[in-house]
């Protein structure tokens, strides 16, 4: 038989966007330390609507570590202790028996919570609606191998594009900010070649509009770095910033 | 056996006429046409925003028309499209290595068991190549070689290297390519896109498809919405056996209830077993992970030769790299020599199931197998293997606490992808008129059973290319905005989806949703799973309709109707699953033949390999609901094969 834990757990309750929030304490017993995160919040939600009792909301889907539907601030820390994981890849043998483990959602300004630990991330998509796409219409593309790209760039673009969306950077920023995401999408499409000739275009539209949306600026602390569940670097920070200096500057004399 | 009711009367097929290399050619040269100008009178309702839904969407939007998309999660770009690992197959031959058009037509006719419709399947390997020039076009980064180009792998049950891949995570990059297009038409206004909402019912008027009937999960609003069609693009059935590799939301539901509108569901016995997914540990379980089966490519699968040796690794005496290489069993290739370790998904299945019938499991419940890297790590180096499989090798690490550097991998089969699904013509037009399916959620181009990189390149080629072209044939038949949410048959349906939920809180029981969700599971993978026989599917047959019932008695749904309750959208969910798990069951005792993913016991060859009966069963079983208590009757699309030769499928 597999160990198990005895866990407290403080959880953020909230019937809905508009109603007051509070912690609420619960135990956590004979859970598995096999179990995932999520598994465990099953267990205890099950017992809670056995008892008739309204179980703890959080969003979640895939439960392999890449819709970025999950999210969940836990002992303060966005997708938990773990490196480079998200919740509902974080498994309770990371925890120790008697723990008292708090749960909170992501926290931002522009993530207003919705219930419990659900919250509204669509802000995310409308920084992507502003300008990171390449506008290519569907049959109108060149064979694919006629843009040769070297390896290292497109292994580049790949690492930035493996972000996942699930706003772990800016929940665990003091300033609320989007700077990871924004500029991990923009790396992606302006490293390649394909992503050129709107490079301007699209630097300029998303940070303005991340601007509009309520994200903060970056301060340069990099706990978004250290949140992010797919390692995604700041130097696409740096790079973003230098872009979009570069596109000012386009924008300026009208060339971009 | 049941003697089910049955029906010659079938909806035509619509397959274009011509020899199979230009039907495409033909249909696109002679298909109707409508001006820019009044695509936009058109209003495109889409449900679902995975790679066939946002494919579609994105397209049809840039096109002109105007869509509205809908989806259950907080965002279109976490559709589980993006979850799919290893590959995307398209016909570039790229490789030199003889790959064409044809060659994967017939891998994918041949790899479907020979249940498939060839004009679909044609056209979707002649449009494969397309999809690899529009999503490098859009950014999606693929595996590259030093020189520039595009890499290609081997991938299950192919001979040859046609499969484009992103690392370990195709199908994220790929739908992520499909979103982007999507926000882009959003942003411009071409599309409303509907978040968290979940479509409740399909609305049919005047026996067209005319709208759907959505709950908001945010606000618990039941609403409806009027178009000239309807898209279903809402994936698998998968999590009918409760765990599967699927998303915990992934379900039948809008399918489903398509087919209670009149929509024929087609071959649901179809399930496909993936091979490489982690096993089970514990009843707290609530989904299964799937390993890329690309590692199939550089593992090798084994159980010890010996029970005796399977007991002392189950209990930990020994450590797997304790078994020297006489005492191991690599059975793919023992009894598969020219394809092994790549055999196709549900041959590999099977006999990981054997294996541990058999007393030879290695995990702790005795249901795993194992994949072992260490060849291949001696060979190519650490390095190399990361390179290939880093974060597959990551995930499996958090999840098992095991490093699949030192240690083999442990597998086991999992439900993971439905070959079956809502009838389709060659217009991807269901029997409903107005109503297309898309993607998994349509019956009709892997037959019995689907290679390895054939979901992705069907969503995208259904999405970006086959609807474009297609859907104008029904829309230029019918008066664009001609129906509006007053037509009385949206109330009823809105009224109907109340009185539903208002029943599932009034039942205030004992039991959990996923208790029940759980039951029906274990039923349907003992008797309906990998094996099945005709004593199993009648015992499940019975055993359903009564765990139905305790749910309609006992089921505890906490919370209101109004606003977020997650306990209310899994009751909806399951309830749809308790009434189609039955249809499943139905096709699979009505098959009486062994083919692709469907094995039953009683047909095999001397060899334990699958015996079709191509005399009786070469037909496409649509099935057309007549109640819930009652038998549906089953129409029959004959299928012909006049470019493949019908054969056994031999792998060995």
């Amino acid at each position: 038989m597999a160990k198990t834990l005895n866990l407290t757990l403080k959880v953020w309750r909230q019937e809905s966007a508009e109603a007051q929030g509070r912690m609420e304490t619960y135990a956590a017993k004979d859970i598995p330390e096999d179990a995932s995160f999520l598994e465990m919040l099953d267990i205890v939600n099950e017992g809670l609507v056995s008892e008739g009792k309204e179980p703890i909301a959080f969003d979640h889907d895939c439960r392999e570590g890449i819709c970025g539907m999950c999210s969940l601030t836990i002992n303060g820390i966005p997708h938990g202790p773990e490196k480079k994981v998200t919740t509902c890849q974080l498994h309770m043998r990371k925890f120790k028996d008697g723990d008292t483990i708090w749960i909170e959602p992501f926290r931002a300004k522009a993530f207003p919570i919705l219930r419990d630990l659900m919250v509204d991330r669509s802000a995310l998509d409308k920084i992507i609606a502003a300008g990171g796409y390449i506008s290519v219409r569907t049959g109108s593309a060149p064979n694919a191998n006629n843009i040769p790209i070297r390896k290292s760039t497109s292994d580049a673009a790949f690492d930035a594009a493996a972000c996942i969306g699930c706003g772990a950077c800016v929940a665990s920023c003091k300033n609320a900010s989007a700077m990871l995401f924004t500029s991990a999408k923009a790396a992606h499409l302006n490293l390649l070649p394909q992503g050129k000739p709107e490079k301007n275009r699209r630097v300029l539209a998303m940070v303005r509009q991340m601007d509009a949306l309520g994200f903060g600026n970056c301060t340069n602390q990099y706990e978004c770095e250290a949140a992010c569940p797919k390692g995604i670097s700041v130097d696409n920070i740096a790079k973003l910033n230098r872009d979009y200096m570069a596109a000012c500057a386009a924008e300026a004399v009208g060339v971009y | 056996m049941i003697d089910f009711p049955t029906s010659d009367a079938m909806p035509s097929a619509c397959i274009p006429e011509g020899p199979i290399e230009q039907k495409w050619t033909k249909y696109k040269r002679d298909a109707k046409l409508i001006n820019p100008n009044n695509r936009r009178k058109y209003t495109v309702i889409i449900v679902g925003s995975g790679l066939a839904g946002g494919s579609a969407a994105a397209t049809l939007a840039e096109q002109g028309y105007n869509v509205k998309c809908f989806c259950y999660q907080d965002s279109p770009r976490r559709a589980h499209s993006i979850a799919a690992q290893g590959g995307i197959n398209a016909t570039k031959n790229y490789q030199n290595d003889g790959d064409s058009v044809y060659r994967l037509f017939y891998d994918t006719v041949k790899g479907g068991d020979f249940r498939a419709r060839e004009a679909n399947v044609y056209r979707l390997a002649e449009v494969s190549a397309n999809i690899i020039d529009q999503c490098v076009a859009q950014g999606v980064p693929f595996g590259r070689e030093y020189g520039g180009l595009l890499d290609n792998r081997s991938f299950g049950g192919a001979q040859l290297k046609r499969t484009f891949y992103s690392r370990g995570q195709t199908g994220q990059q790929l739908l992520l390519g499909a979103y982007q297009a999507m926000e882009k038409e959003i942003a411009q206004g071409h599309i409303e896109m509907f978040t968290r909402h979940e479509m409740m019912d399909l609305v049919v008027v005047d026996g067209h498809a005319k709208g759907i009937v959505t709950r908001n999960l945010v606000t618990g609003e039941i609403k409806s919405h009027a178009g000239d069609t309807v898209l279903l693009c809402t994936g698998g059935y998968g999590n009918v056996f409760f765990l599967s590799t699927n998303a915990m939301g992934c379900n039948v539901t809008a399918a489903y209830k398509a087919y209670k509108r009149g929509a024929y569901f087609a071959n649901p016995c179809f399930t496909q077993i993936h091979p490489t997914c982690i096993p089970v540990k514990g009843d707290y379980q609530s989904k299964l992970t799937l390993m890329s089966e690309s590692l199939r490519n550089s593992g090798r699968i084994w159980v010890p030769k010996s029970r005796e040796v399977a007991e002392k690794i189950r209990s930990r005496q020994i450590r797997p790299s304790d078994v020297p290489d006489e005492e191991r069993d690599y059975y793919l290739e023992r009894k598969y020599p020219s394809f092994g370790n790549l055999a196709p998904r549900d041959i590999s299945s099977r006999a990981a199931k054997e294996a541990c019938d058999d007393g030879r499991g290695v995990a702790v419940t005795g249901k795993g197998v194992f994949l072992d890297f260490s060849d291949e790590i001696r060979r190519m180096g650490r390095e190399w293997i990361d390179g290939q499989y880093g974060n597959l090798f990551d995930m499996y690490e958090e999840i098992t606490d095991d490093d699949p550097h030192e240690t083999p991998m442990m597998i086991y089969p999992a439900s993971h992808y439905t070959m079956g699904g809502l009838w389709v013509d060659y217009n991807l037009m269901s029997s409903i008129p107005g109503l297309h399916v898309l993607g998994e959620a349509n019956f009709s181009d892997h037959g019995a059973n689907r290679l390895g990189a054939s979901a992705l390149m069907q969503g995208l080629s259904d999405g970006y290319f086959v609807i474009p072209a297609t859907l104008p044939t029904y829309l230029t038949s019918v008066k664009p905005g001609a129906v509006t949410t007053a037509a009385p048959e949206f109330k009823a349906a809105e009224d109907a989806v109340k009185e539903r939920i208002q029943k599932l809180f009034e039942v205030k029981g004992t039991k959990t949703v996923d208790s029940i969700h759980r039951e029906l599971g274990h039923v349907m993978w003992e008797n309906c799973g990998m094996a099945r026989t005709e004593e199993s599917l009648e015992a499940a047959i019975k055993r359903i309709p009564e765990i139905r019932e305790d749910f309609w008695k006992n089921v505890r749904v906490t919370g209101s109707a109004d606003g977020i309750n997650p306990e209310l959208e899994k009751a909806c969910r399951v309830a749809d699953f308790l009434e189609f798990a039955q249809l499943l069951c139905y096709d699979a005792l009505a098959r009486e033949e062994s083919c692709g993913a469907h094995f039953r016991l009683e047909y095999q060859m001397p060899d334990g390999e699958a015996k079709r009966n191509d005399e009786k069963f070469a037909y496409v079983a649509a099935w057309e609901f007549t109640g819930v208590d009652s038998l549906p009757i089953l129409h029959k699309e004959p299928l012909t094969f006049d470019n493949v030769h019908l054969a056994i499928r031999n792998y060995k």
